[in-house]
């Protein structure tokens, strides 16, 4: 059995990729830092590591959803968006 | 302290990681692929981008059955959460009723999606099942095939008839865990029905309550068996929720590459209010 059903191509893979790359890099900074690194952010919301990841990500999906939504492709602007969105929510949240 | 550490029990959740690629992520990984992609079938796909996403996020089909989803789920959370606990507050504490009451409050649940369908159907039909019929004969216009407030009626009602026992069940277990020294405190302090229900049972049921809560609101955005069963998506598309329109999109058009954009845009959605609910419903207990 082929994986040609999946129709996997390269710009998709590497998101896939990214996601998983960033999960590791959350293993071996929990492995050199434990804890989790818990605070209450500046939304109130008490967050961990890994719940600022997953905002992140999630924060990523709807960045891109609407750019594409309003300005459409391409989409350097959301991704210049998602960074300041990262950059936001592993600081303060 | 000499705690003993030992990380092979970690081996143990590799059933469950092998389940759950099989039925989640492999899937979701095939469905982000087929979003970029246009296929006419025989495995062969041709790359198109981010197209799919702007077409759906433009297009007025998908604004409607969103608001009309949100709509309906939101009715199903209004109605069904405070009648579940209302219910539940009303059932038996102590004795044989007991039993009773919660296999009634089962049987619902335990009824197949299609089979409440085409109950529902039958019974709501104007000419010939007994709600409909009845209806007409006390000279109330109800016609669930013609009309689509009759239809959104009817599918709503469905809905509740359906899955409000779960929220009873849910709250009755809450309501059950606590102890008889919270209502005795209460008594003594001489606390209306309103103050012990406000600040003991309320309070204690506030895990089943989120739990009921985010069941409730997962289920029903995503429901698809029970209204395609009934109105078929209609009269018109007044009832074509979500899913109902994926697969319309999926199946009946053979529209992939649009269907699997719009499945991830729908993930999304799921995902982030599935998280401010919990995250809201969860914060007290943190503070």
């Amino acid at each position: 059995m082929g994986l040609s059903w999946m129709a996997w191509t390269w710009p998709t893979a590497a998101f896939f990729i990214t996601v998983v790359l960033s999960i590791t890099a959350m293993g071996i900074w929990e492995k050199y830092r434990p804890g989790g690194d818990p605070r209450r952010g500046i939304l109130g919301l008490d967050t961990t590591r890994g719940d600022r990841l997953f905002i992140s990500w999630l924060g990523t999906g709807f960045i891109g959803l609407g750019w594409l939504g309003f300005f459409g492709s391409p989409l350097w602007g959301a991704l210049i968006l998602a960074i300041i969105f990262w950059f936001f929510v592993f600081k303060w949240v | 302290m000499n705690k003993t550490i030992n990380q092979k029990a970690w081996w143990l959740i590799l059933p469950v990681l092998v389940l759950v690629a099989f039925n989640a992520f492999i899937p979701l990984m095939t469905v982000v692929n087929y979003s970029f992609q246009e296929t006419f079938g025989n495995n062969q796909f041709f790359w198109e981008g981010t197209t799919w996403f702007e077409q759906v996020l433009n297009s007025d089909r998908f604004h409607a059955a969103f608001l009309r989803q949100m709509l309906f789920t939101a009715m199903i959370i209004v109605i069904e959460v405070p009648l579940g606990i209302a219910v539940a507050l009303t059932m038996p504490k102590k004795g044989p009723w007991v039993s009773v009451c919660l296999v009634l409050m089962a049987l619902p649940l335990l009824i197949p999606w299609n089979v409440v369908g085409a109950m529902w159907n039958i019974f709501a039909l104007p000419d010939i099942g007994l709600l409909g019929y009845t209806l007409n004969s006390m000279g109330i216009d109800y016609n669930f095939t013609q009309q689509p407030v009759s239809a959104w009626i009817t599918t709503v009602v469905m809905d509740v008839w359906h899955w409000t026992s779960l929220v009873v069940l849910l709250c009755y277990a809450g309501l059950s865990s606590i102890p008889d020294a919270y209502y005795q405190a209460a008594s003594i302090d001489g606390a209306s029905k309103w103050a012990v229900f406000r600040y003991i049972q309320l309070p204690k049921m506030n895990r089943v309550l989120t739990i009921a809560v985010l069941l409730r609101f997962m289920d029903s955005f995503m429901i698809y068996t029970e209204p395609f069963v009934l109105t078929g998506g209609g009269p018109g598309n007044t009832t074509t929720f979500l899913s109902i329109d994926l697969v319309k999109m999926a199946l009946g058009q053979f529209d992939l590459g649009p269907a699997a954009a719009m499945s991830l845009i729908y993930f999304l959605v799921v995902l982030l209010i599935c998280w401010t609910f919990y995250t809201i419903m969860t914060r007290d207990e943190v503070n």
